[in-house]
């Protein structure tokens, strides 16, 4: 089987103000940052064994339901399990 | 002319759109989310947060069995409203461009807003006058309409923004708080005519817009 780790971001163009309310949160610790940016994180398990079958489930369920392209963007990484 | 108000798990004021239909003597109906829209001459998509509003505000809904031959629907011309959630549907199925983003300073908003009337060349506001000042209320958290520069223009162009912000409350583009499609029969907008539809309430302004649905129907 394949677990597929999905990362849901804004586009870097579309203003996140969870981000920059967080940035604020933390400056109130005195932890002081260039810039934060809050995402969704999606985990699935997939029956496939090979990564290129997998990735191109992936990318379909992402251009299909996961994603809003309109302002969101993804990236994914592949780990088999035994 | 026939009108359905379609009910979600989650919906909400969707008995405020039958009332003041029903009040305006249409012939109104509740359509559950897992039965078929027929021959309505209006759909109206409610507000409220269809399935928790997970993933994304409208992006589960758009799934549901209802909606299955709304594109269809759209396509014959008859008309489309979505308020608040229903916006954020008609968006996630593409009926409408752009998208619905967390309001800018992060708060859940539910105010009383002013809206300025852009477009009156509509089914939806033919009996307003352009820049009519009208007051709707709006109650959401994702309402922060983006488009990009290009959709943007495509929007200006084909004279798509049917109502500005006064007073931008959540960082819509443009001030944006409801356009229709290029076609002109599907209007989705942020701010809740259905809950102006009565003095008691606090405002009345939003009957002017069933009222130019009915109008409509009945010049054609």
């Amino acid at each position: 089987m394949i677990k597929a780790y999905i990362d849901v971001t804004l586009k870097k163009s579309i203003l996140d103000p969870q981000g920059t309310a967080v940035k604020k949160g933390l400056e109130k610790l005195s932890l002081y940052t260039e810039d934060v940016r809050i995402g969704k994180h999606i985990e699935v398990l997939l029956k496939e064994d090979k990564i290129e079958a997998a990735r191109e489930k992936i990318d379909e369920m992402c251009r299909r339901l996961l994603v809003n392209f309109e302002v969101e963007t993804y990236s994914v990484r592949f780990e088999v399990i035994e | 002319m026939k009108a359905g108000v379609i009910v979600f798990p989650g919906s909400n004021c969707d008995i405020d759109a039958y009332k003041v239909l029903e009040k305006l003597n249409v012939e109104v109906k509740y359509i559950w989310h897992d039965e078929k829209i027929d021959d309505e001459d209006l759909i109206v998509l409610p507000g409220g947060f269809s399935y928790g509003d997970y993933l994304r505000c409208g992006a589960i809904a758009r799934f549901a069995r209802v909606l299955e031959n709304i594109n269809e629907h759209i396509e014959k011309g008859k008309l489309v409203l979505g308020i608040c959630n229903g916006f954020q549907i008609l968006t996630e199925l593409k009926a409408l461009p752009g998208a619905l983003l967390r309001n800018k300073n992060l708060n859940f908003i539910c105010s009383d807003c002013n809206l300025i009337v852009e477009n009156t060349d509509t089914p939806f506001t033919n009996l307003f006058k352009k820049g009519d000042i009208v007051n709707f209320p709006i109650a959401h958290g994702e309402g922060n309409y983006y488009i990009d520069d290009e959709g943007l223009r495509e929007l200006i162009k084909n004279n798509q923004i049917v109502f500005r912000y006064q007073n931008n409350p959540n960082g819509s583009v443009e001030d944006i708080a409801g356009i229709v499609n290029k076609k002109g029969n599907v209007l989705g907008m942020m701010p809740h005519p259905e809950r102006a539809q009565d003095k008691l309430l606090g405002g009345e302004d939003g009957l002017m817009l069933f009222k130019s649905i009915i109008a409509y129907f009945k010049e054609a």
